[in-house]
Formats: structure tokens, C-alpha cells, sequence
């Protein structure tokens, strides 16, 4: 069953620089209990996305519903179901950690018992003992980004969206929230979060949207996704960089679609790897091109989400533009 | 880890009492802040006494006013209460950039709650204020001659003229969205505002032009009507001109009534669609 799902959405804004479509007619579908996640890069329209999915804002056009619940015309009821954390973590600076959590349990109405249980708990599971007790002016980002985090699991929604959760946090942190996640979800939460980290991504969701220009460019499970921008890649590196040149066309030949060239590292996508692989090594050899290193390697979501967003694709034309600039 | 217990909603009855609820929850977050921020303890507290002391023993000399500590109590009470009324402006554009109104609107609470909790922590701060001013007055020689009910009803005035202010300045705490600019403007707009008018001299003092600025302004018909209320007018000054000062606590009420009944509302508009960047 669909819980999340959102119609068209589409929001301007107005800037001094002309009017910015943060988001430009975007579809998302979310089954119920799995994860998905927002990958897109700065200025994509991924905060904009859950913010109008979380009430924040009013789409300028399109439909959102969550649970079957319109959160445009019904934004309370859609609250009640919901927990939120944003990019950059809401506390309350003057309360302690507790105290934040209290706090927002009673504002869920949960009654007052239940709320200051249900906040120790939390200050429990997200090791916040430190922070329990004092007020959050003077914790770390990390910490603060914590009890934002556990604030939005005070009613154990339903469904919950994150943007960029662990955005800020050490590694440590980031595996315990990544666990934390993972059993909310086999409990039965739906998750909708953003985030810049491929890894995270790979490892948390279960569907993927890549976002690009506040719409989705591209869909599917991380596997699928790898498997739409080509299979293995081929990547040599040469002892002398003189080389690069022959090294290229080789590559070319052998490849599908136009070898990168970084320094002394050639890649390539092709086909069927291993063979490819072989071709590529006989011809080199041939041509007497010394490596320092070679393999084949499977995409990873880095290579799509360059690929798809085009950020690697305009890498090489817009060198080449100043480069012209420059020459004028 | 420990497995999560399944929370309970507890029925909240009415909207009303949800209202009464949530406005005591997001109070109460207020009240802590005000235990808890030494600056606001400072000026709670301190600058009031500081005030009442500065004015009535440095410049009481200089003043050519009979009975100068009757006649500026009424002044320095209305300097302050309108002065802590600018905190709800001020912390409504911090909670915007801390981005914790982004937390409270993802809530099921009334939207009005917030609003309540800021109004009535200014509130609660000029209370405390008052206080102080009263009894260091008192200890200089403040009197009041009136009643009971006139020593209330000044104290009433007082603090619901700034607690409605308070619902202006939260206005414009969400509009400016810079808890800094807000502190400026404050400070550059109210310093003058209440200089000009018959907080600290009379203004039959005053050049003629600053003289009818001093006469309607609603400063002015503030510190009056306390004036009035705690029977600190002097009798020998000339009758004013203006019709708000002819008239002082109906204008104060109006004034009330008017920023009550406009902001109140435009404020709870305005928070519901309010997120930070
Ligand atoms: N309140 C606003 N006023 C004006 N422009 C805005 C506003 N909010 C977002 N934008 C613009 O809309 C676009 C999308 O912003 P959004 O915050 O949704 O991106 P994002 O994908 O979350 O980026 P990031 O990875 O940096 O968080 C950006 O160009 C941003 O500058
Ligand atoms: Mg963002």
C-alpha cells in the first residue's frame, strides 16, 4: 500500500536572481514500511520536498497525501501521524535534553507521564545522558542534531522523514542512528530521508529517488540505478602521463561511451568486463604503455548520481569553456 | 537496544483546553529560559532598580519639577514594560533562525500556542519588573494616593498595554526574521518614543514642536493614565491639548483593544505558514 505519495508538486520562489523552481512538478510514491531516499545535490528541491510533505509549506501546485490524509487541506491531522527532524537541528537551546524531549511529547499530546517516559527512554537509546540533564547551549552540533533526532521519534510515527539525519554526526553516531532506523522500520515506519551520503543510501533505503531541479530524474533500488547507467567500468592507470593520449583510444575502442581522464587514471564503461578488460590490457601492451595499475570495477552510486545529476558529464565541457575564456 | 514502548494519546478534550495545554506547555519553556539567561535576569531585575535610582536621586536636583519621584515612577514603569515587550519580537525571529518553530509546526498543537507562551513570558518579565521598580520606588519616596483599585488598575494598565504590544512586536520578530535588527530597531525606535514624551519631564517643558509630538503620542497617554490611576498628577501643570492626553485611559484601552484585536490573529496567520530557511 502507498502511504507517501505526492502529485506534481511544484514551488517557486522568488529570488534577486529570477524566480527559482525549487521544485518543478515532483512525483514520490512510498509503499507502506519500506524506506526511500531523496538523493540530489545542493539545491536540488530535497528539503523543499519534505517540507511540503511535513506541513512546513504549501505546494504551489500538486497534491500530497500521507496515510490518505491531504496534508495540504488537512495539515493537523497529517501532524498527528508524522515525525519530522530537519536539515539543521530545531532545539531548544535554554531546555536540557530531557526537557526538549518532554516537551514535545506534550505537545503530541501524549499525557504528561507518558511524555517524560517515553524522553528518558529516548535520551537512553541515543546515549544522551550527558545531555539530559544540562541544556543543550554548549553540546556539540552532534549531539544537538541527536536530541533533534530523538524528538522526531517521541510518538514513534507512523511515518518519518529525516533530511539529511546524519549529516554532522561521527561515524559512531552514524551507525547507531543507522540502527536505530533499521528497527523502526522492521516495526513497521515509513521513511522517507534525504541525504548527500551515497553510502547511506545504499545502505538504509530500499527505493531510491534521484532529485536534480526539483523533479526525479531517476528511480529504483540502488542496484537497478547502477545497472541503468552500464554495467563494469575498466580503469588503468599509466606510469607516464605522456601516454594518455594513445591509452584513450584504446580505451575508446574498447569501451561504451567516452573514456574520463583524471591525471594518469583512465576509466571507461564497457559492456561485458571481463573481456573488455583483457582487449584493453593486449592493446596497451602492444602499444608498449607501461601501467602502474589496472582493473575493472562495478559502478557505484557515486557514478550514478554524477552520472544522472551531469555533474560529471559537464565536468569536462566547462573546463573547456574557461579554457576558451582564457584563450580570448 | 531497548525496544520502544508504544506511546498513548491522551484525549485533550476541546479546542479550548488544547489551547490552554499547549499555551502552558510553550510557557513554561519560557519561564525556564528566564531562569536560565542571565541577560534576562539582568534586565528583569537590575536595570529597573538601576533606573528608579539613576532618576530619582542623579537628575531629581537638576529637574525643576516638584516632587520629581511621584511625578516619575509612572515613566519608568512604562519605559520598562514596553522595553520587555520587544523580547517577544526578538525571540520569535531567534526560534525562526534556531529553527525550532520548524519543530513546533510539525506538531499537532494549536498554532496559537507558541504565541501564548512567548506573550505570556513578557509578561510574566514585566511582572517581576514591576515589582522591583515598585518597591525600590517606594523605598525613595514613590506613593501611591489613590486606592487600592486605582494602585490596580495603574498596574493593569501598565502591564496589558505591554502585554499587547508584546503580540505587535512577535509580529514583527516573524516578519524581520533577525533577532538583532529587531533588538535595533527596538532600541532606535522606542528610546526616542518614550524620551519624547511625559515619562521623565513635563511636557509643557518641551519646545513646541516636540511638544505636540509628546502630546499624542501614546507613550504619553500611558504614563498618564498611571499617573492618574496612582494619583501622582500634579494639579499645577497646564491642562494638555491633545485629545488622547485629555482622555488618557480611554485611549490606553482603545490602544489595547485595537493592537489586541489586529495582531492577535495577524500573528497566528502568520506563524501558520512561517518555516525557517
Ligand atoms: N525560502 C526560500 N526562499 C527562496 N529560495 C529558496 C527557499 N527555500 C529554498 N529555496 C531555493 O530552492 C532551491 C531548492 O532548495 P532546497 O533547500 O529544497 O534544496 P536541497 O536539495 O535541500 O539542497 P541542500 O542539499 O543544499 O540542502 C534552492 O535553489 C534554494 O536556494
Ligand atoms: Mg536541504
Amino acid at each position: 500500500m502507498t502511504i507517501i505519495q505526492a502529485e506534481g508538486l511544484k514551488k517557486t520562489y522568488t529570488s534577486k536572481s529570477g524566480p527559482v523552481h525549487a521544485l518543478a512538478g515532483l512525483n514520490l510514491s512510498v509503499p507502506q514500511g519500506t524506506v526511500k531516499a531523496l538523493l540530489g545535490p545542493n539545491g536540488a528541491g530535497k528539503t523543499t520536498a519534505v517540507k511540503v510533505l511535513t506541513t512546513l509549506i504549501k505546494p504551489d501546485e500538486g497534491r500530497a497525501h500521507i496515510d490518505g490524509i491531504d496534508v495540504v487541506n488537512n495539515p493537523k491531522a497529517a501532524r498527528r501521524i508524522i515525525g519530522a527532524s530537519g536539515q539543521y537541528a530545531a532545539v531548544d537551546e535554554n531546555l536540557t535534553g530531557f526537557e526538549n524531549l518532554e516537551m514535545v511529547g506534550r505537545l503530541y499530546h501524549l499525557g504528561a507521564k507518558t511524555a517524560r517516559k517515553r524522553a528518558q527512554e529516548l535520551i537512553d537509546q541515543f546515549e544522551l545522558t550527558e545531555a539530559g540533564n544540562r541544556p543543550v547551549k554548549g553540546f556539540s552540533g552532534g549531539m544537538r542534531r541527536r536530541i533533534d533526532l530523538a524528538g522526531a521519534l517521541v510518538i514513534n510515527p507512523k511515518i518519518l522523514f529525516l533530511d539529511e539525519p546524519t549529516t554532522g554526526l561521527d561515524p559512531r553516531s552514524r551507525l547507531a542512528l543507522w540502527e536505530i532506523i533499521t528497527q523502526l522500520v522492521n516495526d513497521g515506519t515509513t521513511l522517507l530521508l534525504t541525504t548527500q551520503y551515497l553510502e547511506e543510501a545504499d545502505h538504509l533505503a530500499d527505493n531510491i529517488a534521484v532529485i536534480d531541479g526539483g523533479r526525479v530524474i531517476a528511480e529504483g533500488t540502488s542496484d537497478e540505478l547502477k545497472a541503468q547507467i552500464g554495467g563494469h567500468r575498466v580503469v588503468v592507470t599509466l606510469v607516464n602521463e605522456a601516454d594518455a593520449g594513445s591509452a584513450r583510444e584504446i580505451l575508446a575502442r574498447h569501451g561504451d561511451g567516452a573514456p574520463t581522464v583524471n591525471d594518469r587514471t583512465l576509466e571507461v564503461s564497457v559492456i561485458e568486463g571481463p573481456r573488455a578488460l583483457q582487449y584493453v590490457l593486449s592493446d596497451l601492451g602492444q602499444a608498449d604503455i607501461q601501467l602502474h595499475d589496472a582493473g575493472m570495477r562495478r559502478p557505484t552510486l557515486d557514478d550514478v548520481f554524477l552520472t544522472l545529476t551531469g555533474h560529471r558529464a559537464e565536468d569536462e565541457p566547462s573546463t573547456n569553456d574557461s579554457e576558451m575564456e582564457k584563450a580570448k | 537496544m531497548t525496544a520502544l514502548s508504544q506511546p498513548t494519546y491522551e484525549s485533550v478534550g476541546s479546542p479550548f483546553a488544547q489551547l490552554l495545554s499547549d499555551g502552558w506547555i510553550a510557557t513554561r519553556r519560557n519561564l525556564i529560559k528566564i531562569k536560565r539567561v542571565p541577560e534576562i535576569l539582568v534586565f528583569t531585575i537590575l536595570q529597573p532598580i538601576m533606573f528608579v535610582l539613576l532618576f530619582s536621586q542623579v537628575y531629581a536636583g537638576a529637574m525643576n519639577v516638584p516632587d520629581y519621584v511621584n511625578f516619575l515612577m509612572a515613566g519608568i514603569f512604562a519605559q520598562t514594560v514596553i522595553f520587555g515587550s520587544t523580547f517577544s519580537g526578538a525571540a520569535m525571529a531567534q526560534d525562526l533562525k534556531d529553527g525550532i518553530i520548524d519543530r513546533f509546526r510539525t506538531l499537532p498543537m494549536s498554532p496559537a500556542a507558541v504565541l501564548i507562551g512567548r506573550t505570556n513570558g513578557d509578561l510574566v518579565i514585566n511582572s517581576i519588573s514591576m515589582m522591583i521598580m515598585m518597591g525600590t520606588g517606594w523605598l525613595v519616596g514613590w506613593r501611591v494616593t489613590t486606592s487600592v483599585w486605582g494602585f490596580l488598575g495603574g498596574v493593569a494598565v501598565l502591564l496589558l498595554f505591554s502585554y499587547s504590544f508584546s503580540w505587535v512586536m512577535a509580529v514583527l520578530g516573524m516578519s524581520v526574521r533577525s533577532p538583532e535588527v529587531i533588538n535595533n530597531a527596538s532600541f532606535m525606535i522606542l528610546f526616542p518614543l518614550t524620551f519624547i514624551s511625559n515619562a521623565f519631564v513635563p511636557i509643557h517643558t518641551m519646545p513646541e514642536v516636540l511638544k505636540n509630538i509628546a502630546e499624542w503620542n501614546p507613550v504619553s497617554a500611558l504614563v498618564e493614565s498611571a499617573r492618574m490611576l496612582f494619583g501622582n498628577t500634579n494639579p499645577e501643570f497646564p491642562e494638555p491639548t491633545a485629545w488622547t492626553l485629555q482622555n488618557p485611559i480611554i485611549t490606553v484601552i482603545i490602544g489595547i483593544v485595537v493592537m489586541l484585536a489586529i495582531f492577535v490573529p495577524l500573528s497566528v496567520t502568520k506563524f501558520k505558514s512561517i518555516s525557517s530557511r
